[in-house]
């Protein structure tokens, strides 16, 4: 048995953006990024507060049109075709991913049915959602009243619940403790293992290093994007947090 | 100058305990940090330290001040600066900052010398709203606020909770320079990495003190062998490893695996690896940190836990 990186397919990109970019007036929030990512991939987006990540995110999601470049999610054209784009893709931000007073399962369902998956899908996907995660007797409990631990775990895989090709991850682990931080990537591992592409982005700069490859953002441009092991390399730097600090201290934009 | 006996807080109906006969002190000077996770008990600690919140049992005080008691004295010795963003957000940054000397009694220039550090760094934007500043910005105004009367203590909560690597590096030096003023600093913040900045940490877990020390006895008297593990599929690794026989426990850490292990024999578990059908590994001794010995103290509570 030969162990390698099996499960990404660099032969199917399913981002694809060249030269993205998105003005509000004279600000230029991000500055014609070009980046591949392949199906099965971990790709970690990193970059200072205010370098344009939540902007460039929202663009790769559909929600905002670019003001100029081309990109394709999941093969879908982010001018013309963003609706098809939300319907292929999950998402989970830590500020809001479920409805707190809501139960587990009227969570799943919920969103189950946003994505328009069949009563029957959503109670079988929903069954087997729950016992994975070891929440069957959960089950009918608000998530308000869920560790957040808990909470993070739920939300990602309701965020996976309709199969999409890429789901992406805004500062999934804040504020959790350092296993329930490892238990959560290791339902990243296995989504990513089953084909799913993750776009994840993080202050946590060992997380950096659980993703096959990063790039980092500053003032509104990718300054660097490769596999986090090449990257230290370049920067003859010994943790990603010294790349990170190399690149980013110049940075003049701050929100 | 702080010192905590027993502190407990409880919430709600059911009593939910939220600090749990905590218990800890902190000497003049000091630079101590609260570490663990959201839950933990954290703010809860610093509302009760700071005379926002009445505790269920214990006692502490601050600067010898009683908690309950000496309430009002404690308020005027202490700087706060909590989690959540509590500058006024319609106001100047030099409004902000000259109401809250004018609070306390005293006025910008008296005390400059302490903030300028700082304040420079803000000082081209004195006319912007808060509302309007950065992250970064808004976290070092809220800095100059809970200074400007000169506190002899310093609580900070989770200053550095969703800022960037280079900000929180650029916080921590900060704090590194008020320390030498003798300001003493009781700092949170959920990033392990943060913790060999502190002169002593504490770390908390659901209310509890896991164990209090100075980072680097921490990490020497971890106990066991911990080895470091590196190969190109992380996952398998991860999912390879629990089953080594000598593992104790196992758990992804950056580009490395960590292995706690009771034979500590890099080359026996690289062998077993290979065994294993792993190609290109390296097995090293790794550096224990402070999420290591928290990893471990997680491991041997929980276990405590379910045996009660």
């Amino acid at each position: 048995m030969k162990q390698a990186d099996r499960h990404i397919d660099s032969s199917t990109t399913v981002i694809e953006a060249r030269g993205l970019t998105k003005k509000f007036g004279d600000f230029i929030a991000t500055n014609a990024i070009t980046l591949d990512v392949y199906r099965g991939e971990i790709f970690g987006f990193l970059g200072a507060n205010g370098a344009g990540k939540t902007t460039a995110m929202r663009m790769l999601c559909g929600l905002s049109v670019p003001t100029s470049g081309t990109a394709t999610i999941a093969g879908f054209d982010v001018y013309r075709q963003r609706e098809e784009i939300k319907k292929n893709i999950g998402y989970m931000s830590q500020k809001f991913s479920l409805y707190d007073d809501l139960t587990v399962l009227e969570n799943i369902q919920f969103f189950g049915g946003i994505y328009g998956l069949t009563n029957e899908q959503i109670k079988n996907k929903g069954k087997d959602l729950v016992t994975r995660l070891g929440l069957a007797n959960e089950a009918n409990r608000l998530v308000a009243t869920l560790p957040l631990g808990w909470k993070q775990k739920l939300a990602f895989s309701v965020a996976i619940l309709h199969d999409p090709q890429i789901v992406f991850l805004d500062e999934p682990t804040g504020g959790v403790d350092p296993v329930t931080r490892r238990q959560f990537w290791e339902l990243i591992y296995s989504a990513a293992d089953s084909g799913v592409t993750v776009f994840v982005t993080t202050h946590y700069m060992d997380e950096a290093e659980y993703c096959n490859r990063i790039s980092i953002m500053v003032d509104g441009s990718i300054e660097a994007l490769d596999e986090p092991s090449r990257l230290k390399h370049q920067f003859n730097a010994s943790s990603m947090e010294e790349v990170f600090y190399v690149l980013a201290r110049g940075a003049r934009r701050s929100e | 100058m702080i010192e905590l006996k027993e502190l407990t807080k409880t919430y709600g109906k059911e009593k939910k305990v939220a600090v749990d006969r905590v218990s800890f002190s902190v000497e003049t000077g000091e630079l101590f940090g609260l570490i663990g996770p959201d839950g933990a008990g954290k703010t809860s600690i610093f509302r009760m330290l700071t005379t926002l919140l009445l505790p269920d049992g214990g006692s502490a005080t601050v600067d010898r001040n009683d908690i309950v008691k000496d309430y009002r004295a404690i308020r005027n010795s202490v700087g706060y600066m909590p989690g959540k963003f509590s500058l006024y957000q319609d106001l100047t940054v030099s409004e902000n900052l000259n109401f809250f000397a004018t609070v306390f009694g005293t006025t910008i220039d008296e005390n400059y010398e302490l903030i300028k550090d700082i304040y420079v760094q803000i000082e081209k934007f004195s006319d912007r709203r808060a509302g309007k500043l950065s992250g970064g910005m808004k976290q070092k105004l809220a800095l100059c606020c809970a200074l400007i009367h000169k506190p002899k203590v310093l609580f900070l909560d989770e200053p550095t909770t969703g800022v960037d690597p280079v900000s929180r590096r650029e916080f921590w030096d900060m704090l590194a320079r008020l320390k030498q003023q003798s300001i003493t600093i009781l700092v949170s913040t959920p990033y392990m990495d943060e913790a060999n900045r502190c002169d002593r940490i504490a770390l908390i877990q659901e209310g509890q003190i896991l164990a209090i020390d100075t980072p680097g006895k921490l990490t020497s008297s971890y106990g066991d062998a911990l080895l470091a593990v590196k190969t190109k599929n992380m996952y398998a690794l991860l999912k390879a490893l629990p089953s080594y026989p000598s593992t104790i426990n196992s758990y992804a850490f950056g580009e490395y695996a960590h292995v706690a292990v009771r034979d500590n024999r890099p080359e026996a578990l690289q062998q077993w690896l290979t065994g294993e059908g792993f190609e290109g590994t390296e097995v090293i001794a790794a550096n224990v940190t402070v999420e290591d010995v928290f990893i471990k103290l997680l491991g041997k509570n929980k276990t405590h836990r379910a045996e009660k």
